[in-house]
């Protein structure tokens, strides 16, 4: 190995978004025929590293070299110049079009005048796919495909501009346990050739199976590069994770009850298998995770929003039929959705509107909406969430992230539920707004509310649980009370690397 | 943040700054006074009566096809309901010789299509452009169907009494249309089933999670405005006093531009039932207007398509001012 070529190298990559630095002081190099790990938590900038090697974004700072000569990459048409080609976690191929037409999409080979050579078309497609041992045929439409097919059908068209270095984000995330080996036979084929391929995963057994080094990236910097052969998936996980600060909040001692919510065998077709909690009064349950892990799959199942298979559902020691979101109203339970601007905010009304909305019924006389009652309720909350507002009938559009989301906690609190579900709760806004809610839920708790909590942001997770379940592919791999959940322990079950 | 400056400014102080909706009151004035200016005639009462009538089944159909508007759909059956519902109801009419039962059958037919019409959108998942242009068609087609293509005309004055009799001096179709806004304007401001619509408008999948029955509400929506052309149906065949399959073509046209006009946004959520009548009211004008200067009436269409779009120009760019203003 360590005579190999070096085909891609980068160095003090740094990225900002507008404020934001994304990435910074980033290295990374992708030697001829290995396979390079890229690992780090959910925001670590994987995917921010990738997009800036293959073209689509532009880094503010830093060096990127092809077989030792610097180049600027700028546009993903010059990065596949260089022979770099990137498969995203989400496809982005033509769903209409043919096989061949997506792989050689504005590079259709002539006969003489203007007509396409489809013959020939057909044939070079036909020897790409059979390099990768696919028997996809070249005139499939790609919305027919599988998922695996269509993800090779995507890599197909990397090589066919003569990839040297091939970008995979996530690829294995979609697809079955088969088709998972299927790809990491062909990622060892292409390494036989002498491509280098990156492999970004959150699975750790894959990517300790597979890769030859492994670049560890957190909170947009660099951790380090190692050799496969040198580490354990302990230890990566512990750079992963580093050594996070104590949590900015943490819970107040709330006497735990009654159980509010017990929710058993709880499936939905291949999103979550058999799922099993139970929530109690007073207590605060953190759901931790990796992107498409299933939490929030798991909270809309619970909130009759996501179909289930199987699996019953009791509030407060009764068993409930939910089946819509009205179900789970009625029932008790209130849903803090992850999307705000798409599923939380009525963007075109005022405060008062929005927070009423999901308990519309008690401020209703007579088939009349009591303006004044509700102006009260409104304000009462926007004085308990200390929202910054000029007054109930502020429009929320013109409300800052934070203060748009407290609006939206508001809302669930007026329907004074038994178990109030909080999808990314603190995401995206300011950490003034974020301690206030992390106050806030800690209060709510000792009022005796049962909270599920599905956080992304270790450091709330384990500041504010009183037990912690990490799910991994639709399951719940483990279970942490308060006193022994720790960061590592966490991130080694969500990322399944205490299978490895 | 929030300044003293911003928190003196009272609401309704505010609402009455906003451009969007003095914007279409601001026009029909000037329009007024323009037109005055222009024709010596149009300011005498019986003049001005005769706009009000004239506007009135458009205006109906309006407040009707703003429910539908407003939950981010639309009707386009409108006119082609009225049609259908006249000849029915002429039939009814003239078979039994009941006013009550005539004008029952139209009320009750208009909304049980409107419900269809949401149905199709709500249970069947078809776009409402798509069901409702259905509608239109097959509503259309059964008027011709159903008579013949013959109008049935001449009714005595009790059964003309919505479209063409006075009250106190006051034509009954203006007292309808008072009453219809007058009843619209509350139910979308102060019922659950218009913040309902409001919501469903603004943003559908908040107000599912929300626990909104958008399903139910959206249908609703619809029947209002399959109910209001069965009323303007009734208004229609009276004031004509003849039912055509053909009465009512064209007008869904009228009242989504009085809608639109009058500012509801046509992606949902946002806009005011008197904008509405205003944006009805502006068209008539217009029409009004146009037929005193003796302007050919091939000419007409086409003047009444430029001010669509001018106004709705001049609304978008008084949004974009304002939401200028707001982001700072």
């Amino acid at each position: 190995m360590e005579h190999s070529s070096i085909l891609l190298e980068a160095e003090g990559i740094q990225k900002r978004f507008g404020g934001i630095v994304a990435l910074d002081g980033v290295n990374f190099a992708v030697r001829s025929g290995e396979v390079h790990g890229l690992v780090g938590e959910n925001g670590a900038g994987k995917s921010t590293l990738m997009k800036i090697l293959s073209g689509t974004y532009r880094h503010d700072e830093g060096v990127i070299r092809v077989r030792g000569e610097e180049v600027v990459l700028g546009t993903p048409a010059r990065a596949l110049a260089h022979g770099i080609a990137l498969v995203p976690q989400e496809l982005d191929l033509l769903p209409h079009l043919s096989v061949m037409e997506n792989i050689w999409f504005g590079r259709y080979t002539r006969r003489p005048g203007w007509r396409i050579d489809w013959n020939d078309l057909r044939e070079r497609t036909r020897s790409l796919l059979s390099r990768l041992g696919s028997n996809v045929s070249p005139d499939d439409t790609v919305a027919a495909l599988s998922v695996a097919d269509r993800q090779m059908v995507a890599i197909a068209r990397g090589l066919s501009h003569n990839a040297q270095v091939l970008l995979l984000d996530e690829p294995t995330s979609t697809l079955t346990p088969r088709e998972v080996e299927r790809l990491i036979r062909i990622v060892k084929g292409l390494k036989a050739e002498g491509v280098g391929v990156v492999f970004i995963s959150h699975h750790l057994p894959e990517v300790m199976e597979l890769c030859d080094r492994i670049t560890v990236l957190r909170d947009g910097r660099y951790v380090g590069t190692y050799d496969r052969a040198a580490v354990t998936a302990e230890d990566v996980v512990q750079m992963m994770v580093g050594d996070k600060a104590g949590a900015l909040y943490v819970k107040e001692e709330s006497t735990v009850g009654e159980p509010v919510l017990i929710a058993r065998d709880i499936s939905s077709p291949g999103k979550l298998h058999s799922i099993s909690l139970t929530v109690r009064r007073g207590e605060i349950v953190g759901i931790a995770g990796l992107v498409g892990a299933g939490r929030s799959e798991l909270a809309h199942a619970l909130f009759g929003n996501l179909p289930r298979t199987s699996g019953s559902i009791s509030v407060n020691g009764a068993e409930v039929r939910i089946r819509s979101p009205r179900d789970a109203i009625r029932a008790g339970i209130a849903l803090l959705p992850e999307d705000r601007q798409h599923q939380g905010l009525l963007t075109r009304m005022t405060i008062r509107e929005n927070t009423t909305l999901a308990a519309l019924q008690q401020f209703v006389r007579r088939c009349r909406i009591d303006r004044r009652k509700e102006t009260e309720a409104s304000r009462v909350q926007i004085d308990r969430l200390a929202v910054k507002a000029t007054g109930p009938e502020q429009r929320v559009r013109n409300l800052s992230g934070g203060n748009q989301q407290k609006v939206v906690l508001g809302k669930w609190l007026l329907t004074d539920p038994v178990l109030l579900i909080l999808d990314e709760p603190t995401r995206g806004i300011d950490v003034g707004a974020k301690a206030q809610i992390h106050r806030l839920i800690s209060e709510l708790a000792r009022a005796g509310m049962g909270i599920l909590l599905i956080s992304s942001d270790l450091p709330e997770v384990l500041g504010l649980s009183d037990r912690v379940l990490v799910m991994y592919r639709g399951r719940i791999a483990a279970e942490f009370d308060r006193r022994e959940a720790t960061a590592e322990k966490i991130m080694l079950a969500a990322t399944g690397g205490d299978r490895a | 943040m929030s300044s003293n400056l911003e928190r003196s400014a009272s609401p309704g102080i505010r609402r009455l700054t906003s451009v969007r909706e003095v914007g279409p009151l601001l026009g029909l004035i000037a329009l007024c006074a323009l037109v005055s200016i222009l024709s010596p005639v149009f300011l005498t009462t019986s003049n001005l009566m005769n706009v009000l009538v004239q506007a009135a089944v458009a205006s109906i159909l309006a407040a009707g096809v703003n429910f539908a508007i407003l939950t981010g759909g639309i009707d386009l059956s409108v006119g082609s309901l009225l049609g259908l519902i006249g000849v029915l109801i002429a039939a009814v009419f003239k078979s039994t010789g009941s006013v009550f039962l005539a004008v029952a059958t139209g009320l009750v037919l208009g909304f049980a299509l409107g419900l269809l019409n949401g149905s199709m959108v709500t249970v069947g998942r078809i776009p409402s452009f798509i069901a409702t242009l259905g509608t239109m068609s097959i509503a259309r087609g059964l008027a011709f169907v159903f008579t013949q293509g013959r109008p049935i005309s001449s009714f005595p004055d009790s059964f003309r009494a919505l479209g063409a009799g006075e009250l106190g001096g006051i034509p009954i179709p203006v007292i309808v249309v008072l009453v219809v806004y007058a009843a619209a304007h509350y139910v979308l401001t102060q019922t659950p089933f218009g913040r309902a619509i409001y919501a469903i408008g603004s943003n559908e999948e908040a107000a599912r999670l929300s626990g909104v029955n958008v399903g139910w509400y959206k249908t609703a929506a619809f029947g209002v405005s399959g109910l209001l052309a069965g009323l303007a149906a009734i208004m229609f065949t009276g004031r004509i006093n003849s039912a055509h399959p053909l009465a009512g073509q064209g007008y869904e046209l009228d009242a989504i531009a009085a809608v639109v006009i009058g500012g509801t946004s046509l992606s949902g959520g946002e806009g005011r039932i008197l904008g509405t009548l205003i944006g009805a009211l502006i068209m008539g004008v217009i029409r009004n207007g146009l037929n005193l200067l003796m302007v050919d009436s091939y000419w007409q269409q086409v003047i009444i398509g430029a001010v669509i779009v001018v106004a709705v120009l001049i609304d978008r760019r008084g949004r974009a001012a304002e939401g200028a203003a707001v982001v700072k």
